[in-house]
């Protein structure tokens, strides 16, 4: 028996968009071995999932396999026929989507998902399955093992759902296993937990695995070799470590390089002025439920506050209570030491106007039947009473501003944009008011790693030049490192730390934040197995059930 | 579960207290109407002792709540009063009519809901293939013509035709349900062509607008054959839409058959409204209404019901 299982020869994939085939992947190579990790890396577009689902003999709607072949243990998969490629699907090859939450159907129990595929392939029936599902809820480390599959997945946490879906696709004991950014949407603290179960579980069972990602260093715990994917083409292959030691292509080092930006220190602090922003006890939350619970926060003219936390640790609730969207239960604001009125419906227009924010779906955050020209010249108009050519000037200055050309962008509509030009003309909105306080609130977490550096570097530049204070919301510790002067790190809905960057990152740290930096994936093949080492075999930072 | 009693319990309450209102502007309709009652059934010819007695008999005389309060004590018992055109109980009167119409609309919809459903998913799984097209174009063109046509084009061909259906649907109290499905069958065809193609199309848009979703895909990458994800992964999502139209159609064939139940000379609700419309009498145009506001309520009452309970986010919370 040949070692060989997936062999994917010259692939050439098109998606038809304005009546026309466009191509997705144009010519790409991949062999698997049994019981071996490939890494597929590169940035959003580069064809990642496309070329992962194709293993599979499966594309998106919309798309076709165009030329090349894939053949599965010897089988040809792009010739077969439905039903041939039905009977593969779940049973030989399984597939681990990105969103758990989202790929688990929400009428029916764990179990009920997990016992579908090896009842309808006929590999067990139902009470063999149901039985192999706690063994490997239990190995795969779920809480209450006998009891979690019959719960529905909306009664489960997103780390628990990720590894249940592990699981599932285990069920059969398939050959290979596509791995589509299992752990992206996760916090890093529960990502280490998947990570791990997907590693001991993997190589438990000798699986072959297909992991796509776009963090380099979570790749680096997990594939035994890597292939950097762009634009559909492949870059280069080679081992995990060499890959990482020694790059050869210049995108790929420029991929690694891109954690390298810092922001100098501000030019002119205004300590002497009295703070810019004052949050005084305050509490906030949803009907009867306390998100906030008594938080203080003092933020000085012409710094970036970053404000870390994992999701649900009251980040963006902050954030709207500044803005007024969310009028708090206690607690008071101040603005350059006069008191804020706690609804935005009663603060002057002149005190809306200096504090904007700006969003992390640029996507959703422009109304897409607006000209970029309407979306910016709106706030100009609204706050600053600026019309007809005073307004076209202005509109002219502020896209110079951030780097688009005025005269090929003023007309475009959001569809014409890429990610990175869309957030900046959210940039541009906000800058529009001209405000003096800006709430970043996860601006570059949609965003390729290249492209969110140049955000950073845009938002930094514009700092510098019209003396902006920054709060700076992030799950990212990278971009806090890149970015920040101050430092708060927010769990349960209060201020566990917070000081100045240099303090926080240095040791000691308080605990949870020990927690929060010691789970960052770094770019070492060997950092996951040392810090599991030293954790201990059991991680329990989750909440039980 | 106690969240979800809780929805429950409020969904009927607001449905009793529109049913209120609802009795309430009924009764203040026919109270606003132009000129009194009396004169207008006796007519201008009528002496003063025949309109005091007329007024007395019933119970012109007493303030208007007190009328309507012991009208709406009388509905809630099924004591609708006393007709002005014939002197009769209305409750006598509609009674087995009431009956007639809603097994004539059990009928119907025992036969289209489940067709509606069923083909609703075929064109799903088929979407956009010569079957899903003519399916669509088919039961839409049924919609297109007014009932009466359909009922006369139904006619034409099984009775007239074919000769294996009569054209009336003449039941009576006494017939046996054989004999009773046999008569009434033209009629129901009627109504199910009727209201198929709405059911249908909201239960195959509900479910392509699911198609699209991760959890369909994955049900696909698990292997699972293509008519069992669309009939146990993709419906079971999509019974809200689907439950809320099934409950407006099922209203629409008791409250709409007037025109079909006069075709086919089938003894209805809908026969009897006309006639009382004609007649003036509006104590059982009263009571008609009532009860078509009361069936229109509480089927979609149900419909709220029974889509939060196909929630499983109530149904089983965290």
């Amino acid at each position: 028996m040949t070692d060989l299982l997936l062999e994917m020869k010259d692939i050439h994939i098109e998606g038809r968009s304005d009546r026309q085939w466009k191509p997705i992947i144009k010519g790409v190579d991949l062999t698997l071995n049994r019981g071996e990790i490939l890494g597929l890396i590169g940035e959003s577009g580069a064809g990642k999932s496309t070329l992962g689902l194709a293993a599979m003999g499966y594309t998106k709607g919309g798309c076709r396999i165009s030329g090349g072949s894939i053949h599965f243990d010897g089988q040809d998969l792009v010739g077969a026929s439905n039903e041939a490629l039905r009977q593969l699907r779940g049973a030989r090859i399984a597939y681990v989507a990105q969103s758990a939450a989202a790929a688990f159907n929400p009428a029916y129990r764990l179990i009920d998902q997990y016992c579908e595929a090896p009842v309808k392939h006929g590999v067990m029936s139902r009470a063999e399955a149901q039985s192999d599902a706690v063994q490997l809820y239990r190995k795969i480390r779920l809480p209450n093992p006998e009891d979690i599959g019959f719960r529905y997945p909306h009664q489960v946490s997103g780390g628990q759902l990720q590894r249940a879906m592990t699981a599932m696709a285990m069920a059969c004991r398939p050959d290979l296993i596509i791995f589509d950014e299992p752990t992206t949407a996760l916090d890093v603290t529960t990502q280490i937990e998947v990570l791990a179960a997907i590693r001991g579980i993997v190589r438990e069972y000798n699986t072959a695995a297909i992991y796509i990602t776009h963090d380099l260093a979570v790749v680096a715990q997990m594939a035994d070799k890597i292939k950097v994917l762009l634009r559909g083409e492949e870059v280069e292959e080679s081992s995990a470590r060499d890959m990482l030691a020694n790059p050869q292509q210049d995108y790929t080092k420029s991929l690694w390089a891109v954690r390298d930006f810092r922001r100098a220190p501000p030019a002119a602090r205004h300590l002497d002025e009295g703070p810019l922003l004052e949050i005084r006890d305050m509490t906030a939350g949803y009907g009867a439920v306390d998100i906030l619970k008594g938080i203080n926060l003092t933020i000085t003219r012409g710094t970036t506050v970053a404000v870390v936390g994992e999701s649900g640790s009251g980040k963006s609730t902050m954030a709207r209570v500044v803005m007024g969207l969310l009028p708090p239960s206690g607690g008071s604001l101040h603005h350059n030491g006069a008191a804020l009125p706690k609804s935005g419906k009663q603060r002057p227009r002149d005190l809306q106007r200096h504090i904007q924010m700006i969003h992390q779906m640029a996507d959703t955050a422009l109304n897409p039947k607006h000209r970029i020209k309407d979306i910016i010249g709106r706030p100009l108009e609204f706050f600053l009473g600026l019309k007809g050519r005073a307004k076209d000037v202005r509109i002219r200055e502020l896209l110079t501003l951030i780097e688009l050309d005025p005269d090929e962008f003023i007309n475009r509509m959001p569809s014409e944009l890429s990610g990175g030009q869309k957030q900046r003309v959210c940039i541009a909105r906000a800058l529009a008011a001209e405000p003096d306080f800006i709430i970043c609130d996860e601006v570059t977490s949609a965003l390729d790693q290249l492209v969110a550096e140049g955000i950073l570097r845009l938002l930094d530049r514009l700092q510098r030049e019209m003396d902006l204070t920054y709060m700076f919301i992030t799950h990212d510790i990278a971009t806090v490192r890149s970015i920040a002067d101050e430092v708060v790190v927010m769990q349960n809905g209060v201020i566990v730390e917070q000081g100045p960057k240099e303090t926080i990152f240095s040791p000691p740290h308080a605990p949870y934040t020990e927690l929060l930096l010691s789970s960052v994936p770094e770019m070492d093949p060997d950092w996951l197995t040392g810090l599991l080492k030293e954790r201990g075999a059991v991680v329990t930072s989750e909440e039980p059930l | 579960m106690n969240s979800i009693l809780s929805i429950i319990l409020k969904r009927l309450l607001i449905g009793l207290l529109t049913l209120w209102i609802v009795t309430i502007i009924i009764f203040a309709a026919i109270e606003l109407l132009p000129g009194d009652i009396a004169t207008e059934m006796l007519g201008q010819a009528a002496t003063e002792e025949s309109l005091a007695a007329f007024r007395e008999k019933f119970d012109l005389n007493r303030p208007v709540h007190e009328r309507y309060f012991s009208w709406l004590g009388g509905a809630i018992i099924g004591d609708f009063g006393i007709s002005l055109a014939n002197q009769r109980p209305i409750s006598e009167l509609i009674g087995h009519r009431v009956a007639n119409t809603f097994f004539l609309a059990g009928y119907a919809a025992a036969f289209a809901v489940p067709i509606a459903v069923v083909s609703g998913m075929l064109a799903a799984l088929y979407n956009g293939s010569v079957f899903d097209r003519v399916l669509s174009s088919s039961t839409l063109a049924a919609i297109s013509f007014p009932e009466f046509f359909i009922a006369y084009i139904l006619i034409l061909i099984f009775s007239v035709g074919l000769g294996w259906f009569p054209s009336l649907a003449n039941v009576d109290v006494d017939m046996g349900l054989g004999e009773r499905l046999y008569r009434t069958f033209l009629p129901a065809m009627t109504l199910t062509l009727i209201v198929l193609a709405y059911m249908m199309r909201m239960t195959r848009a509900a479910i392509l607008n699911l198609l699209a979703l991760p959890y369909i895909e994955m049900a696909h990458l698990k292997g699972i054959k293509r008519w069992r994800v669309i009939a146990v992964h993709a419906l079971p999502n999509a019974l809200a839409p689907i439950i809320n139209v099934i409950a407006l159609n099922l209203a629409y064939l008791i409250v709409g058959v007037v025109l079909v139940e006069v075709v086919f000379v089938y003894p209805g609700l809908g026969q009897i409204l006309v006639d009382a419309v004609s007649n003036r009498d509006v104590t059982v145009v009263q009571a008609a209404c009532l009860i078509f506001a009361a069936t229109y309520i509480l089927l979609n009452l149900l419909a709220d019901i029974l889509s939060i309970i196909a929630n499983p986010r109530l149904l089983h919370p965290r």
